[in-house]
């Protein structure tokens, strides 16, 4: 079988992914309480529309963004509304956010399902939009934006992102497993928005059931419609799955510094957000739930989660049986998450994973300096040199770093990963980014 | 020259954020960020910092003695062929760059970092490139050149313009020019001498030889062949390692392997030793003979130090280039210089000061070649169009 790949850079971190990958998605429990940070990605902050001590059903919008780019944010319990606070947020340090309570034993919304195919372009997009559905990859863009893209641009392919290159994390492998099905609709459904016949699922040959499963799924429904979906295996190698060395494996397409995947006719969607445009577009069922992996070597019991978005950190611990040995909590993946200080941080949209990681598993030594031996320089899929910008920022000339790309970066972590002296390069490049924006 | 500089300011900055506990304070902007930073608040209290969260188990401490270590089997060979004699020159020389290193350290504020095994390599490096008669103090007065003035006043590991035991050997040259040139001795015949019969420094003088790149620049091919026996004699001792030369440079089979093992392991790869080893044998035998195309190219690798500078010298990270295509060029310049100074110049060996040179090159070659971007920006950037 071809392994199409990008060719530039990459790395082959250990996978940890058998801690979870076996394991069906389990349905959590709604906790006593939830917390919906007013902001959970790219994106203005939401305005609340309901008020304290205010009774509200599962599924209700609790928070809208009128002008500006966002997404609408629905409660994911039925309860009552505690308070409108700030709160701790994984990305954002403290957010003011929807404290609710939750009423026990209430049952959940229950949402009809009906044809697709009936509904335009259009009524099609409203619903994605009235979902509140954002990317759930990472930077969570607003998924009813993305789908519009500008008229100029001439799209011609849609990519389904199933490569999941971070380790441990399985939240993508699973869903593919189990909803194939619902996948293939929701890309059918995403191909009618964008008008395009194409579609292509990449996933990493690391999850050889998952591929297994997509191509099945998309032979059942070929007849349906005419489009075509096309499964492709793909070469395990981080970063596979960001958006850039995705397209290039799949279609050889470079999208140039500052652009867009338009820019060369493609649109990435993730996974769990083609789930959820599934459950938006045939249910109207809005985005208050999310599958998330939870792993590592420092909780009892690892497990994919379905968990309803707001849920605590602190009370998924509780329900996987609490922590041994726990040095760092990570959210998101362990090559590009943010690590955590407390444990009372809610799961946001776009929470792909929560890790739980022990001393054996992540490194919190000091730093030396550099060497020049150049790994980094082979590490980094944008052909970037980690290196120099490092002597840069440390001799307090991070403002002249902008020769070296430094805005292409996406901060993959790939260069100080492969640090022989254990620099925080990602790190370094931040401080840059920041240093030339001051510097204007 | 302006990246050197900068360097130096980074050497200048580092040692003052490492005194305050790797805090990135950048007073002018404003930002403060931490690093490895523990929560302060109440426990239970978990590591922060910013990602990524694993790493890859490679040190820098690791690399060093993994060189280090690939470097026995010729040390070795070398008490087989010249006697205990240079491996106490060795210890020495390791001893003095170690001591070297403390001190220059202690006395610049810097932490002292002598465990990471860099200085180390420098004494086991220089001690093989300098001849196993010179007295035993020797290695000390290189190791100050090597370790304090190419080093650590550069601002210490990483930030070295050249290699340090090739600086250490230059001045040396320089410095004590008669015992750097004429302590030469010859193998050891193991069934004449008993133990330890070269550790005395006056024993010296009265078995001192010629090596066999002096023999061929000044007498000949046919002079070389009368000392050293027939050209099928002279390789298969040569690329072995029994002949006159430096301590640990003679050996040819055993800096290859250990060069082999260095890139199975990923801490050099083939460009750099490749391209000079193949630059010094098409350019000696096409300059190196009486006519055009009449060298002898094999002798020119086997003899001197050309596969202990490939592998082990010109390899060095801080003082070669780092992207592929520069270390190529890296490699047939140190090749070039060499052979140019081999057969034009004053000495009969050139590898030493043909890395020296190209390592004034680096800056420029890292300058001159990057990395191919990934379809970089189609206009100007940001604050260039401004």
């Amino acid at each position: 079988m071809a392994q199409p790949t990008f060719p530039k850079g990459g790395i082959h971190p250990a996978e940890h992914k058998e801690l979870t990958e076996h394991l069906a998605i389990e349905e959590m429990p709604a906790p006593s309480l939830v917390v919906l940070p007013l902001s959970m990605h790219f994106g203005a902050i939401a305005q609340p529309v309901v008020k304290k001590k205010q009774e509200i059903q599962e599924g209700d919008v609790i928070a809208t963004v009128e002008k500006a780019l966002g997404a609408t944010i629905h409660s994911s319990v039925t309860g009552t509304v505690k308070s409108i606070e700030a709160r701790p947020h994984p990305t954002m340090v403290r957010c003011d956010a929807v404290v609710i309570e939750t009423t026990p034993d209430a049952p959940r919304r229950t949402y009809e399902k009906e044809d697709w195919r009936k509904l335009s372009r259009e009524q099609l997009l409203a619903r994605v939009k009235d979902a509140g559905i954002v990317g759930l990859g990472g930077a969570g863009f607003p998924t009813h934006v993305k789908l519009s893209p500008p008229p100029t641009a001439k799209v011609d392919t849609l990519i389904l992102n199933g490569a999941e290159c971070e380790p441990y994390l399985t939240t993508d492998h699973r869903i593919m497993l189990e909803s194939s099905d619902e996948l293939v609709e929701g890309i059918k459904i995403i191909l009618k928005i964008l008008g395009i016949k194409r579609a292509i699922v990449g996933i990493e040959l690391n999850k050889p059931d998952a591929i297994n499963a997509m191509s099945k799924a998309a032979e059942r429904s070929a007849g349906a419609d005419d489009v075509s979906v096309n499964v492709q295996g793909l070469r395990v190698k981080y970063p596979q799955g960001s958006e850039k060395q995705l397209i290039q494996s799949l279609t050889g397409r470079a999208v140039p510094g500052g652009g867009l995947p338009f820019d060369v006719g493609v649109i990435v969607q993730n996974v769990s957000t083609t789930l959820a445009i599934f459950e938006a577009a045939t249910m109207r069922k809005p985005l208050y739930e999310k599958v998330v992996t939870v792993s590592g070597r420092a909780i009892n019991r690892p497990a994919n989660l379905r968990v309803r978005v707001g849920t605590l950190v602190s009370d998924i611990v509780d329900y996987l049986g609490g922590t041994r040995d726990l040095l760092k909590i990570v959210s998101g993946g362990p090559m590009m998450g943010f690590a955590m200080s407390t444990l009372d941080v809610p799961i946001t949209k776009t929470s792909s994973g929560v890790l739980f990681l022990n001393s054996s598993e992540t490194d919190t030594g000091l730093h030396g300096p550099c060497i020049h031996c150049g790994w980094c320089l082979e590490a980094c899929p944008m052909g970037l040199l980690p290196k120099e910008v490092g002597i840069y920022v440390e001799a307090g000339k991070g403002h002249l770093t902008e020769k070296f790309g430094v805005f292409d970066c996406f901060e993959c972590g790939s260069c100080a990963y492969v640090c022989p002296a254990k620099r925080p390069l990602v790190q370094f490049v931040r401080l840059a980014k920041i240093q030339i924006k001051k510097r204007g | 020259m302006k990246r050197f500089l900068l360097r130096l300011t980074a050497a200048r900055y580092g040692s003052q954020s490492e005194e305050s506990e790797k805090n990135y304070g950048l007073g002018e902007d404003g930002t403060i960020e931490t690093l490895d930073k523990k929560q302060s608040s109440s426990e239970p209290t978990w590591s922060v910092s910013v990602s990524p969260h694993i790493r890859m188990g490679k040190t820098t401490a690791g690399i060093m003695w993994t060189v280090s270590a690939s470097l026995i089997p010729a040390m070795l060979l070398s008490i087989y062929v010249f006697g205990f004699r240079g491996l106490i020159i060795t210890l020495v020389s390791v001893i003095s760059c170690v001591v070297v290193e403390a001190i220059s350290q202690k006395a610049l504020g810097r932490p002292i970092s002598v465990t990471d095994g860099s200085a180390v390599i420098t004494g086991i490096l220089m001690a093989f490139v300098i001849p196993p008669g010179v007295p035993y103090w020797l290695p000390m007065i290189g190791a100050v050149g090597a370790i304090f003035i190419n080093k650590e006043l550069m601002g210490g590991l990483g930030f070295n313009v050249w290699n340090p035991a090739l600086v250490g050997r230059a001045l040396l040259m320089a410095a004590f020019p008669v015992y750097m040139t004429a302590a030469w001795i010859p193998p050891v015949d193991w069934s004449q001498s008993p133990l330890g019969v070269f550790l005395g420094a006056g024993a010296v003088d009265t078995v001192s030889t010629a090596t066999p790149l002096y023999v061929l620049k000044h007498y000949g091919l046919g002079a070389l062949t009368k000392q050293f026996g027939e050209l099928n004699t002279i390789y298969r001792n040569f690329f072995i390692g029994i002949r006159p030369g430096c301590i640990g440079e003679t050996s040819a089979v055993l800096i290859l392997l250990g060069g082999l093992f260095l890139m199975v392991r990923g801490i050099i790869t083939w460009h750099i030793p490749v391209s000079t080893i193949a630059s010094v044998a098409i350019l000696s035998w096409i300059f190196g003979g009486e006519t055009w195309f009449g060298g002898q190219p094999l002798v020119h690798v086997l003899s001197g130090g050309v596969m202990l500078g490939a592998f082990y010298m010109a390899t060095d990270y801080a003082t070669s280039p780092s992207v592929k295509s520069a270390q190529i060029i890296f490699g047939v310049g140190v090749g070039a210089l060499t052979v140019i100074i081999r057969l034009k110049g004053g000495y009969p060996e050139g590898v030493c000061y043909a890395i020296l040179l190209m390592n004034c090159l680096t800056p420029a070659l890292d300058e001159w070649f990057q990395p191919k971007r990934f379809a970089p920006p189609k206009q100007a950037p940001v604050a260039s169009a401004k």
